[in-house]
């Protein structure tokens, strides 16, 4: 890498992100990070987005009907 | 042909503590939680074995095992109730025809999966949307990418993300996004997993994830400026 990590710019740093993720660096204790309100808070809310998403969308069952038309469907193509 | 059990029936006979269960708990994505396909026991092995020698039952109680995380995958993919039990009929059907294609090479409930994806891909294409394969869902077009994020601190999502706007977010996704976010933050499933399913790499799998999460946050500052807007 080019130069101190730590100097770089936000416009840097949030390209670079998407490889340093990638790579399973943890983003988080990049130098520019710490140093950086504005994508300290960028990450803070990339975290806030993957909690809140466990919280989305209850699995639920299928009705009975969907069976059946598998069933149906089955003994069809027999 | 023996007159063929239903799922309940045949869940009952083998097991009530399994599959049905450990979805449950994937599809939290609590951490440290394993998707059904991390935990195989030998009740699934014997039941899969049976199923694909053509063993009716065994197949209606490997539906039961496995029709939640399936129905809900495609609900979350597809938003809408009719079509969702459209496509998982149609991901059974094509896992009734394949069942004895599969070698074991992948946990039996990847596989499932990305037969699953495969399909409500098919579907989404059928509507109209770009989609021709894997490889183009996972690759949104550039101008689909996620936009610059530079916005002052105090626009952050600090504090509860509205759930609805959140879930509106996540349907406006482009379908790539989507997959890989539901797959990952909604579903629980690791990136290991997902490169399987999608035929990427490991890394692809993060980065694509990164880019869907950028793009929720994106959309979610976009709503709390116009709530802002007197």
């Amino acid at each position: 890498m080019n130069g101190d990590p730590g100097k770089m710019s936000c416009v840097d740093f949030q390209a670079q992100l998407p490889d340093l993720i990638a790579s399973g660096e943890d983003a988080a204790t990049h130098p520019h990070v710490q140093g950086c309100a504005r994508c300290s808070a960028l990450l803070a809310d990339l975290r806030t987005i993957a909690e809140a998403a466990r919280q989305l969308f209850p699995s639920v069952e299928p009705p009975d009907e969907v069976w059946e038309h598998i069933e149906s469907a089955i003994k069809r193509e027999k | 042909m023996a007159e063929a059990p239903t799922p309940a029936q045949a869940s009952h006979r083998t097991r009530t503590d399994g599959g049905e269960e450990t979805a449950q708990v994937a599809a939290t994505g609590k951490s440290g939680a394993l998707p059904a396909a991390a935990a195989p026991n030998a009740a699934d092995a014997g039941v899969l074995v049976r199923a694909q020698a053509g063993d009716h039952q065994a197949f209606a109680e490997l539906y039961n095992l496995h029709k939640r995380r399936i129905y809900s995958l495609c609900l979350r993919m597809v938003g809408n109730v009719a079509e969702a039990e459209d496509l998982t009929q149609e991901a059974f059907l094509q896992l009734h025809r394949k069942i004895a294609t599969f070698r074991g090479d992948s946990a039996f409930s990847t596989w499932l999966h990305r037969l699953t994806i495969n399909v409500v891909l098919m579907q989404l294409r059928r509507k109209g949307l770009s989609l021709i394969s894997l490889d183009e869902a996972m690759e949104p077009n550039p101008e689909e990418g996620p936009g610059r994020s530079f916005g002052a601190p105090d626009l952050t999502l600090t504090g509860a993300i509205d759930r609805l706007a959140l879930e509106r977010a996540i349907a406006d996704l482009p379908a790539g996004y989507r997959l890989i976010f539901i797959l990952h933050d909604v579903e629980g499933f690791e990136h290991n997993e997902i490169a399987t399913m999608l035929d990427c790499s490991i890394g692809n799998s993060k980065s694509q994830l990164h880019k869907a999460r950028l793009r929720l946050r994106d959309a979610l500052r976009a709503q709390n400026r116009q709530e802002a807007r007197p």
